[in-house]
C-alpha cells in the first residue's frame, strides 16, 4: 500500500538528513586538516583577501582608479597615496584594488572552459579507449607541445589584443592539461575492483560512469584547479604585460606592470606593487592548493581523524 | 544426484599478446576446463598464482569472454545471453573480492554500496531499500549506525562483511569468493569463514571459493578442484584430495605447505616440487606438469592426459594413476 | 639473563610514533634474546608491532617514529647509542634484513650481480671483480642455476622466487651474525615458499647465522623456528620454545589464536573466534592490552600491565593468570 505523499516526504527528508551527515563529516575533517597547516592557512587568507578585493574592490578603493590628476604624477608612496601614483596621477593602491577583478575573471573564465572540456574529452578518451582515445590524445599532445604563452600570443594577435581574447587564448592552452588529468584518472578507476563489482551486479554503462567513475576522478581536479587559478592569473597578467591582453586604461595588474616599465628607475612603485600583488596571489593559491592536496590525502586524513573525532565530542 | 548449478564444458581462455600489427603469441590462461558445481555446495578451487583460477572465475561470472567452450547456469548457456538475460544472471550471482580496501567505492556510503544492486534490479528504492540494506547488514554482523559512513572508516574485516552484504543483495543463488579471506588476519579470517558457512546454510547458497591457502580450502569446501597451468588436474571430496591425493602436483603442494605441528617438520618430505611454474605463453608439450613431475614417463611429454573418474567421484588427469 | 652464546638482547624497547592524530604507542617495552645460531620467530597479527621491532633493531625507524627507551645489545654493544654512521657500517655486514616484496627491494636499473656485490664492496672493501665473483658464488649457494649468467641479468628478468633468493644472497654476502627476515615468504606461492624455507634452514646451519623470522603465519613458525615470541598490540605476551608454544600455550591470546586457524583435523566445524578487534595503538586499553577481548579477564587486568613471568625452562608469559 503506498503511503500518502506527506508521509513519504518526511521519511524522504529523514533519509536525506542521514545521508548528508557523512558528507558534512568528511567536509569537517577536510577543514580540520587544513586548519592544522600554517602554510595552508596563510594561503587561504591570501586567497580570501584576494576574492574579497575582487568583489568589493571598487567599493573600498579610496580613489577612482581612472581619476587622472596630472599635478599628482609620480608621487612616491605617502600617507594619502600609500602605494604612490602613476604617470597620470592615478592612485596605484586604488588601481590595484580595482584590478583584482580582472584577474579573478580571467582565472574563472579560463578554467570554466578548460575544466569541463577536459572532463568531457578526458572522460571519453579514458573510458572509450581505442582510436577515439588515440585521436584525442594526439590532439592534446599537439596543443601541449606549443609553448603556452606563444600560442596565446598568436591567438590574441590574430583576433586583436583584449582581455577577452587573452582569456579565450588561455582556455585553448589550458584544456589539454585537464584532459590528460581526467583521462589518467578514468583509466585507473576503470580497472578498480569496485567498478568490477558494480559490473558483476549488472550496473549499466551510465551508472558506472556517473555514479562510480566520475566522482572518483574529481578530487585531483579540485587540487589542480586551485593551483591553476594562480597560474592562469599569472599567464593572463603576462599576456597583458606583453600587450596582448588587457588594454589601457584597464587597471589589470599585468597591464599596470608594463605601463610602469619605462619609468622603473624613477618611479619603481608603479610597476613594483602590481607585480607584488600578482606574486602574492599566486603564492596564496599555491599554498592553498598544496594544503587542499594534503587535506584530501587519505593517509593523512586517517591519522588526523582520531584527534578530530575527539575534538568534536566536546 | 545433486542438482547442477554451474557446468563448464571445455572452457578455454587465451589472452593475445599484441605485437606491432598482429599478435605475436597467446597466454594460455585457461585450457579446456570441465567443471561442475552442484547446488548448495561449496566448490573450492585451489592453485598457485598464475594457474588461471581467477581467469576461470571471471569467465564464469561473464566479466571476460571465453575464447572457446560453454558455461551453463541452471541449464542455460550463459556464453550467449541477451542483454536482459545477462541482467537477470547478474542478479542471481555475486562476487566477493580479495582486497577489502579497493573493492568498495570510496566515495559511496555503505547504504549505497550495499543498496546499489537493489536499485539496479528494480527490487526496491528509497526507504524500502534502506530497510532492506539494514537487514542485510545485520545478517553480516553490522549495525544501523554503520549505514551512513564511508568505507574508509572500517577495518578490513568489516569491509569484507560489507562486501558480503552487497553480494547478498537481491537474493543471489551463487556467490563467487575470490580469495575472500586471503588479505585478512587469522582471527578475522575465522569470523568471516564462520559467517560464510552460516549464510550458506541460512540462505541456501552455492559457493565457488578460490584460494591458494590449502587449510582454508580444506576447511570450507565440499568439493575441491586443483588447478595447474590453466587446467584442472584433480578433483574430489575433501578426504579424497587431502588424504589420498593422486596427482603428483597435489601431492607436491600438500607436502610443501608448512604444517602446524613442530614435530612434523622432521619427517622427510614425500615429494618435493623443484623448479618454478613455466611460462603460460609456451606451455610444455603433453602434460603441462611433466617437467616437474617425479613420476613422469615418456608418454607424459607427448600426450595430454584426460580427466578420468577413479570411481566415487575422485577425478584425476594423469597418465600414471 | 646474559649467557655466553647470546647474540642479541632487546631490553624494554619502547618505540612511539608522533603523528598528527596523536602518539601511537607501537612498542610498549618488549624484551627478548636471540642466541647464536638459532632461528627466533616473532609472530603476531597485523598492527602488533613486529615490523616496528625489526626497524627498531636495525635502526631504520622513520619519522615521525622514535625509539623512546630501551636497549638493543648486539654482542654486548648497544645499537641505540650508535651514530648513524656507525649503524651504516653495521647494516649489511653484521645485521641484514630481507623484506616481504623482493621486487621492490631490488633496484630495477642494476644487474643482480652488482646489487649482490654492493655490500661486499662497501663493507669489506673488495674490488669490483672480486666482489662480482663472490656474488656469483653466493647466488650459486642460493640454488640459482647458472649463477654467473644470472648475475648479469636485471631483476625483471628473474622470477619471484629467484628474486627472493637474490635478496637473501645480498643479505648474507658479508656473513652477518643476524639476519632479520620480515615476512619474506608471505607473498610467495607454497612451492616457492617451501624452497625458500629449506634454503634458509640450510644456510643457517652452514653459516651459523641467527635469524629473526617475522611472520603472521603460525605454520611457518612451526616449520622454521627454535623459539617463538607471540606479540599482541605492542607487547610480547608469550615467549617459549616452539613445541611449548604449540603444544602448551599459556597466554589466552595464543590459545585463541591457535584455535582460530583452520586445522587439518577439524574441518568444516566452527572456528574459534576472538571477540572484538585489535585495538588502535593511539589510545590502547589500560593495563593488559588484551583484556577487552579476553575471556579470563579479571579486575586486575584492567588496571595493571602484566609483567613477564618465567614458567619452567624459559617459557615466559605476560598474564595475570600466572603472576
Amino acid at each position: 500500500m503506498k503511503s500518502p505523499p506527506f508521509i513519504m516526504l518526511s521519511s524522504r527528508y529523514r533519509i536525506l538528513k542521514k545521508r548528508l551527515h557523512p558528507l558534512t563529516k568528511e567536509f569537517g575533517l577536510t577543514l580540520y586538516v587544513l586548519r592544522k597547516s600554517l602554510l595552508a592557512m596563510i594561503g587561504a587568507s591570501i586567497v580570501f583577501i584576494f576574492i574579497f578585493i575582487a568583489i568589493f574592490g571598487s567599493l573600498i578603493s579610496p580613489y577612482d582608479p581612472n581619476e587622472i590628476d596630472i599635478s599628482f604624477r609620480f608621487y612616491a608612496p605617502t600617507r594619502e597615496h600609500p602605494l604612490g601614483t602613476d604617470k597620470l596621477g592615478r592612485d596605484v593602491f586604488s588601481r590595484i584594488l580595482c584590478g583584482a577583478r580582472y584577474s579573478i575573471r580571467a582565472g574563472l573564465v579560463v578554467l570554466a572552459i578548460a575544466v569541463p572540456a577536459g572532463i568531457v574529452l578526458g572522460g571519453i578518451a579514458g573510458l572509450l579507449g581505442g582510436w577515439i582515445d588515440e585521436v584525442i590524445m594526439r590532439i592534446t599532445d599537439v596543443f601541449l607541445s606549443f609553448p603556452p604563452l606563444i600560442l596565446a600570443m598568436a591567438f590574441s594577435a590574430a583576433l586583436g589584443p583584449s582581455l577577452f581574447n587573452a582569456m579565450m587564448a588561455l582556455s585553448l592552452v589550458w584544456w589539454p592539461l585537464y584532459t590528460r588529468l581526467v583521462r589518467g584518472q578514468a583509466l585507473a578507476v576503470r580497472e578498480t575492483l569496485y567498478v568490477e563489482a558494480a559490473i558483476s551486479k549488472g550496473a549499466s554503462r551510465w551508472t558506472l560512469i556517473f555514479r562510480h567513475i566520475l566522482p572518483n576522478c574529481l578530487s585531483p581536479i579540485l587540487v589542480t584547479f586551485t593551483l591553476d587559478m594562480g597560474w592562469v592569473i599569472t599567464a593572463a597578467a603576462a599576456l597583458s604585460f606583453l600587450g596582448f591582453g588587457a588594454q589601457p586604461p584597464l587597471s589589470e595588474w599585468g597591464r599596470m606592470v608594463t605601463d610602469g616599465r619605462i619609468y622603473l628607475f624613477q618611479a619603481w612603485w608603479v610597476s613594483m606593487f602590481p607585480g607584488l600583488a600578482i606574486a602574492l596571489t599566486v603564492l596564496g593559491f599555491n599554498l592553498l592548493g598544496d594544503g587542499i592536496r594534503d587535506a584530501l590525502d587519505p593517509k593523512l586524513r586517517r591519522i588526523t581523524e582520531v584527534k578530530w573525532k575527539e575534538k568534536i565530542r566536546f | 544426484m545433486p542438482e547442477l548449478l554451474i557446468e563448464c564444458r571445455k572452457v578455454t581462455k587465451y589472452f593475445p599478446i599484441k605485437g606491432f600489427l598482429k599478435d605475436v603469441g597467446r597466454v594460455h590462461a585457461v585450457e579446456q576446463v570441465d567443471l561442475i558445481i552442484s547446488k548448495y555446495q561449496t566448490y573450492g578451487l585451489v592453485g598457485e598464482s598464475g594457474c588461471g583460477k581467477t581467469t576461470l572465475a571471471r569467465t564464469i561470472m561473464r566479466l571476460i569472454p571465453t575464447t572457446e567452450g560453454e558455461i551453463y547456469f541452471e541449464g542455460r548457456n550463459i556464453v550467449t545471453l541477451s542483454k536482459d538475460d545477462l541482467r537477470r544472471f547478474r542478479r542471481v550471482t555475486s562476487i566477493v573480492f580479495q582486497d577489502p580496501y579497493t573493492s568498495l567505492d570510496p566515495r559511496m556510503i555503505i547504504a549505497d554500496v550495499v543498496g546499489e544492486p537493489l536499485s539496479i534490479h528494480g527490487i526496491s528504492y528509497g526507504e524500502e531499500r534502506e530497510n532492506m540494506v539494514l537487514r542485510l547488514l545485520e545478517m553480516v554482523g553490522l549495525k544501523a549506525e554503520h549505514m551512513y559512513r564511508y568505507p574508509h572508516e572500517f577495518s578490513g574485516g568489516q569491509r569484507q562483511r560489507i562486501a558480503i552484504a552487497r553480494a547478498l543483495a537481491g537474493n543471489p543463488k551463487f556467490v563467487l569468493l575470490d580469495e575472500a579471506t586471503s588479505a585478512l588476519d587469522v582471527s578475522v579470517q575465522a569470523k568471516i569463514l564462520n559467517l560464510l558457512n552460516h549464510l550458506k546454510r541460512e540462505l541456501a547458497l552455492t559457493y565457488l571459493f578460490i584460494s591458494h591457502n590449502l587449510s582454508v580450502i580444506r576447511h570450507i569446501s565440499d568439493v575441491i578442484g586443483v588447478m595447474y597451468m590453466g587446467q584442472i588436474v584433480e578433483q574430489g571430496s575433501r578426504e579424497q584430495v587431502f588424504d589420498s591425493p593422486l596427482h603428483p602436483y597435489t601431492q607436491g603442494i600438500l607436502s610443501a605447505s608448512p604444517k602446524l605441528d613442530p614435530d612434523e617438520r622432521f619427517h622427510s618430505e614425500k615429494t618435493v616440487l623443484t623448479g618454478e611454474v613455466p611460462s603460460a605463453i609456451n606451455p610444455p608439450e603433453g602434460c603441462r606438469f611433466h617437467p616437474r613431475c617425479y613420476k613422469a614417463i615418456q608418454l607424459c611429454s607427448q600426450k595430454q592426459p584426460e580427466l578420468r573418474d577413479m570411481g566415487d567421484g575422485h577425478i584425476v588427469s594423469c597418465h600414471c594413476s | 639473563m646474559e649467557r655466553e652464546n647470546t647474540l642479541l638482547v632487546v631490553e624494554s624497547l619502547q618505540t612511539q610514533f608522533f603523528t598528527y592524530g596523536g602518539v601511537v604507542k607501537a612498542l610498549d617495552g618488549i624484551s627478548f634474546e636471540i642466541l647464536n645460531g638459532e632461528i627466533f620467530g616473532l609472530v603476531g597479527e597485523s598492527g602488533c608491532g613486529k615490523s616496528v621491532t625489526a626497524a627498531s633493531i636495525i635502526g631504520l625507524v622513520q619519522k615521525p617514529g622514535k625509539i623512546i627507551s630501551g636497549k638493543v645489545l648486539l654482542e654486548g654493544e648497544d645499537l641505540l647509542q650508535k651514530s648513524d654512521r656507525e649503524m651504516n657500517r653495521i647494516r649489511g655486514s653484521r645485521i641484514s634484513i630481507i623484506s616481504q616484496d623482493p621486487t621492490s627491494a631490488l633496484n630495477p636499473l642494476f644487474k643482480i650481480g652488482y646489487q649482490v656485490s654492493e655490500p661486499m664492496i662497501y663493507h669489506q672493501g673488495m674490488k669490483k671483480k672480486q666482489a662480482w665473483k663472490g656474488a656469483a658464488k653466493m647466488l650459486h649457494q642460493m640454488g640459482i642455476p647458472d649463477s654467473s649468467g644470472k648475475a648479469r641479468n636485471y631483476p625483471h628478468e628473474l622470477s619471484g622466487g629467484m628474486r627472493q633468493r637474490a635478496l637473501i644472497a645480498m643479505a648474507l654476502s658479508c656473513s652477518p651474525s643476524l639476519l632479520i627476515a620480515d615476512e619474506p615468504t608471505t607473498n610467495l606461492d607454497v612451492t616457492i615458499e617451501r624452497q625458500i624455507l629449506n634454503l634458509v634452514r640450510e644456510l643457517q646451519q652452514n653459516f651459523g647465522t641467527s635469524v629473526l623470522w617475522i611472520t603472521h603465519d603460525m605454520a611457518v613458525i612451526a616449520e622454521m623456528c627454535d623459539r617463538v615470541a607471540v606479540m599482541y598490540a605492542g607487547n610480547i605476551v608469550e615467549l617459549a620454545d616452539v613445541r611449548s608454544i604449540f603444544k602448551n600455550p599459556k597466554h589466552p591470546y595464543t590459545v585463541r589464536l591457535l584455535k582460530a586457524i583452520p586445522l587439518s583435523e577439524v574441518s568444516g566445524k566452527e572456528l574459534d573466534e576472538i571477540p572484538g578487534a585489535v585495538p588502535r595503538l593511539i589510545n590502547p586499553p589500560s593495563g593488559c592490552r588484551f583484556h577487552p577481548r579476553c575471556q579470563e579477564a579479571m579486575t586486575v587486568c584492567k588496571e595493571d600491565k602484566p609483567e613477564g613471568v618465567d614458567l619452567a625452562s624459559g617459557h615466559m608469559v605476560a598474564c595475570h593468570l600466572y603472576s
